[in-house]
């Protein structure tokens, strides 16, 4: 230890020796480098943790692999009861505008939450299409009673096997495709307000 | 006497077991013994979704029993390991990789430890150089106000 210059100050007395003047601006640099790091980190976590309150950054969000990429091949069985047409990669070619595929479950608590942004859209006229996730047909039947239905198509995905080739890792998630029938845009979570206003209109402006 | 039992258990678990593993049932696990230890060190590289800090083959979430049988029904089907870990990576990208692969993105992550190495051993080097360079600068004759100040304070100790 005894070599190496300490950073305490001594009062009045003026540093001996030869390495006075650039040793001062080292020391004073030294001392401020922990600072430095300190603020940059706290600086840091703030932004993070302003972004988890505004929902811009979620820790556990993870990009998708489709995007840029065509739906993968499938066709999913109908829900008989829901009067709705079958589901195909088929019916993602050629759109007249955007679409969102939503996948979601009866058992989904947060897709009750995102059920009226989904509802408001398809008044407006946005072709919102279902892949109805590990779930019994009547369940899927009941909640689509209860809470309206807002899907212009309807497939049911009961092993889950679809849901893995689209890479969804846990209802609800929901996909924008242009026109093109090509993946925009994945939001893994409930379609909420803020998320409808701040990521899917302008999505579907710009992709109209 | 619970409480001992149940530490007894959590210590003895990955003693024997060499690791949790929840691939219990045997409707799950592959015929051919070879195959399934294949299948198991496939699904060990491959990032449980949900819970996001395990391997599928350890985790109890839905995703991932739907994940450990495709591996197993591929592996069966006479899929190598690699084709295998990209049917997965290409549906689920790189995070489902619990070794990611070196990209762009990915270079800080992997080039964190040398790094740190290399940092540490410049402050090595740099502290050696400096202990060696020192000697040299004697330090400057005591004042004549510190001389003083330090035969008082030997006047004092000897006391």
């Amino acid at each position: 230890m005894s070599d190496i210059p300490d950073t305490t100050p001594k009062a009045g007395t003026p540093e001996p020796g030869p390495a006075s003047a650039p040793g001062l601006g080292r020391r004073r640099a030294l001392m401020l480098a922990p600072l430095g790091l300190a603020v940059a980190g706290g600086a840091g976590f703030y932004a993070m943790l302003r972004g988890m309150g505004t929902g811009t950054y979620d820790p556990r969000g993870v990009p998708s692999a489709l995007v840029g990429r065509a739906a993968p091949p499938f066709a999913l069985p109908p829900l008989e009861a829901a009067g709705l047409p079958a589901f195909a990669n088929t019916d993602l070619t050629a759109l007249p505008g955007p679409v969102l595929v939503n996948f979601w479950a009866s058992w989904c608590v947060p897709c009750i939450i995102e059920h009226p942004q989904l509802m408001q859209l398809s008044r407006e006229g946005v072709k919102v299409l279902g892949i109805n996730y590990k779930d019994k047909p009547a369940d899927a039947a009941t909640f689509l009673t209860r809470h309206g239905n807002p899907f212009a198509r309807l497939g049911r995905d009961e092993p889950g096997r679809v849901a893995i080739d689209w890479g969804v890792y846990g209802v609800p998630e929901t996909y924008l495709l242009d026109r093109g029938g090509i993946i925009r845009w994945r939001w893994a979570g409930p379609v909420t307000p803020e998320v409808l206003e701040q990521d899917i209109r302008p999505l579907l402006k710009r992709h109209a | 006497m619970r409480r001992l039992a149940l530490t007894l258990c959590l210590l003895a678990g990955p003693i024997l077991g060499g690791g949790a593993l929840a691939v219990g049932l045997p409707s799950e696990m592959l015929r051919d013994p070879a195959q399934e230890q294949r299948a198991r060190d496939i699904g060990h590289e491959l990032r449980c979704m949900v819970c996001q800090n395990q391997s599928i083959e350890e985790s109890e979430a839905d995703l991932a029993r739907d994940l450990r049988r495709i591996v197993r029904e591929r592996v069966a089907a006479g899929e190598s390991n690699a084709q295998v870990v990209a049917y997965v990576h290409d549906r689920y990208g790189d995070f489902v990789l619990l070794r990611p692969p070196f990209t762009l993105a990915t270079a800080a992550l992997w080039g964190a430890p040398f790094i740190a190495l290399g940092g540490g051993l410049a402050a090595i080097f740099l502290l050696l150089h400096r202990r060696r360079a020192l000697p040299a600068a004697a330090p400057a004759p005591l004042t004549p106000a510190e001389q003083a100040r330090l035969a008082a304070l030997e006047d004092d100790s000897a006391r």
